[in-house]
Formats: structure tokens, C-alpha cells, sequence
């Protein structure tokens, strides 16, 4: 075993006991790189290795490959929303759609585990919409995005916005082929949350603080949340928002049409 | 519970690839910066591989650590979270290791 890093694998043993060792090379923090030996190939005992050596998410990133491709042909923007429930995404989706009406067509992939309930909302508010009842799951993947396109039919040039099931970790390793990720945290939850789902912000393009109409009755200090938010992702934009009164709605319509 | 997909392809390539053989092991990396929980993906390995050529197989988990290298000061250094901070003072670094999800191999036969 690597003594300054314990990570497994070592000089010595592996998977098997005959045969030759595929060794592959790996990084370490110290001095000394060296390679582990993780997999013997061979036929005596214990049967026989088969190297893969493949990403587990290969799948889902091909199909994801193909959402993107397909989308970009079209003219066609999508953005894949994210959150923990209750920070306010479908209230803000609703405003958008509502101003968007007829400067552009918005399309939306509704991500719930069960009820129709905010796909009604979307539809009240003038958006065509799929819903997408993932039930035991929390994610969305790229295959539901590719069926939930096919049935979307959107025209060239809409934006879709893919509300993402409510869940601040599972969504952040599922890539749907959108063309930007956004993940919307409210001033209810705490300043630190950057910090305690740090995936789902290092996977993101946009951080919508909403709710900042609440800022006067909560404990929430925004510039130390986007602080927390750009030192687990340097690149990360962020924007304050209030979907219920429309204060800086405007700067997100502003990133949505950069999008294009 | 994001595992339970993870988990399910590893087991989808895995019986695929073995084309009937019985799958004894299967061994995968997952990087310690990845939202990946060890403990979780063994669990739903045994819940996944159930019925199939790979139930009762051992799983493997090879954990390469955090690591990242600082464009300031070009030096490397141990991440211990996704807090992209160099011990110099920079936030300028990009992550080397800890990242991965792959499957590494599996025995069969
Ligand atoms: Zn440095």
C-alpha cells in the first residue's frame, strides 16, 4: 500500500495471483509517482480478468452527447435547473415563461418524482410541458431528456428549461446534454450551502440566490454565499433575484439570452 | 440515492461484457471527490446484481485521493474537499485526481 496517500493497491497482491499485472499510472500529492497494479490478467484459480477500463457514465454521457448535438442544430437552448425543494424554481419558471410571451418560444421538461402538480402550474402560465415522474429516482438522465424532447417537440430557437428534480446532490452527476447548468438556492436556506452540497455547485454555470425580497426577516449574508459558491467553482456567475416581485429578473433574462 | 443508477450501470456493463460467464469480481475506481458514497454503491451492488451472472460477486473500490495542481505556484497538493484552495493563498488550481468513475475490470469464469 502507498504509505503517504493509503490508497489501496501497492507494491504487492491485487486482484488475482497468476498472469501479468496491467499497471496504471496514478497521481499522487508526494513524491514519487508510481503506478499500482489494479488488475491481473490470468486463467489459473480464479478465473479470467477482463480490463474495461471504461467511465461508468459512458452511457448517459453519449446520450447526453447526442441531446446537445441535436439541440444545437435546432437553434434550440436548454438549461437545466436545479435545486432543493421549496427554493422557488417553479415560481421562477413561471415568471419567465410569463415574460418571455412573445419574444420567444419556452418549452419545459418537468423532473418530479410523483403529481402533476407543478406541470399545471407551467402550463397555466402559457408553457408547453412535459412531466417526467422519475418516482423512486432523484435524478433525471439524459435518456429521460431525449424521450422528454421527442415528445416535447420544440421549435427552432425556444429556450427549455428542464426543472430538475428537487435535490441538490443526485442531479449534479447526471449530464442531460443541456447547454448550461443553474442551480437556484433561496435566502431561507443557509449562507453555507455552497459548501455543504459542493458537487451540484462545481457542476454548475449560474447560481440564482432567490427570494431576496425576504433578506430584511432572514439571516442571509448573499456576498459571503456567493464567497462559498466561487471557492468550489472559480467560474461560477451568480445572481440575486426576487421571482415573486421581479427584482433582478431582468440580469437572468440578460444570461438566458447570452446563452444564444 | 444517485448510486442506485451508478450502480446499476456498472452492473449493465458488467453482465453485458461477460456474455453469460459467471462474474466473480468487479473492480472500480471512485475518485474521494466524486459524490459517490462507498458504503452506498455496495449496498445497491448486492440489490443490482441480484438474478444476475454477477450476483454474488465481491466489488471492489479503489479511492484515488483529492489532488490538484496550483497554476500560481505550480505545486501539487492533497484536496481534501472541493474547496479549491492552494496552502499558498491561490484559488487558481485545477483537480488531477479524485475525480474518477470507472470500471477498472472484472473477473469471470
Ligand atoms: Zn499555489
Amino acid at each position: 500500500m502507498c504509505g503517504t496517500c493509503g490508497c489501496s493497491g501497492g507494491g504487492e497482491g491485487g486482484t488475482g495471483t497468476v498472469g501479468t499485472r496491467i499497471a496504471v499510472p496514478h497521481a499522487h500529492p508526494h513524491d514519487g509517482d508510481h503506478v499500482h497494479p489494479v488488475a491481473i490478467r490470468g486463467t489459473a484459480g480464479g478465473g479470467e480478468t477482463i480490463t474495461l477500463e471504461q467511465r461508468v457514465l459512458a452511457k448517459n454521457e453519449d446520450l447526453a452527447a447526442r441531446n446537445r448535438s441535436w439541440l444545437a442544430e435546432q437553434g434550440i437552448v436548454a438549461v437545466n435547473m436545479m435545486s432543493s425543494p421549496g427554493a422557488g424554481k417553479t415560481t421562477l419558471l413561471e415568471r419567465t415563461i410569463r415574460d418571455f410571451a412573445g419574444l420567444r418560444p419556452v418549452a419545459v421538461i418537468e423532473g418530479d418524482q410523483e403529481t402533476m402538480l407543478d406541470a399545471d402550474r407551467i402550463k397555466r402560465a402559457g408553457s408547453t410541458v412535459v412531466q417526467v415522474n422519475t418516482g423512486a429516482g432523484c435524478h433525471l438522465d439524459a435518456e429521460m431528456m431525449r424521450d422528454a424532447l421527442t415528445t416535447l417537440a420544440p421549435v427552432s430557437g425556444s429556450l427549455v428549461l428542464v426543472e430538475n428534480v428537487g435535490n441538490l446532490v443526485c442531479p449534479a452527476l447526471f449530464d442531460l446534454g443541456e447547454r448550461s447548468r443553474v442551480v437556484i438556492i433561496s435566502v431561507t436556506e443557509g449562507t453555507d450551502k455552497p459548501l455543504k452540497y459542493p458537487y451540484m455547485f462545481a457542476a454548475a454555470d449560474l447560481v440564482i440566490i432567490n427570494k431576496i425580497d425576504l433578506l430584511p426577516y432572514v439571516d442571509f449574508d448573499v456576498a459571503r454565499c456567493e464567497e462559498y459558491a466561487r471557492s468550489v467553482n472559480p467560474a461560477l456567475r451568480s445572481l440575486a433575484v426576487s421571482a415573486t416581485t421581479g427584482e433582478g429578473m431582468r440580469d437572468w433574462y440578460d444570461w438566458v439570452a447570452g446563452q444564444y | 440515492m444517485h448510486e442506485l443508477s451508478i450502480t446499476q450501470s456498472i452492473v449493465d456493463a458488467v453482465c453485458e461484457r461477460a456474455a453469460g460467464r459467471p462474474v466473480r469480481a468487479v473492480s472500480v475506481r471512485v475518485g474521494m471527490l466524486t459524490a459517490v458514497v462507498p458504503d452506498s454503491m455496495r449496498f445497491c451492488f448486492d440489490l443490482t446484481t441480484a438474478g444476475t451472472v454477477a450476483e454474488g460477486a465481491a466489488l471492489e473500490i479503489e479511492q484515488p485521493p483529492g489532488t490538484a495542481r496550483c497554476r500560481a505556484c505550480s505545486e501539487d497538493f492533497a484536496l481534501a474537499d472541493l474547496v479549491l484552495l492552494c496552502p499558498c493563498g491561490s484559488a487558481d488550481v485545477e483537480i488531477t485526481s479524485g475525480r474518477e468513475l470507472q470500471i477498472v475490470s472484472m473477473r469471470v469464469g
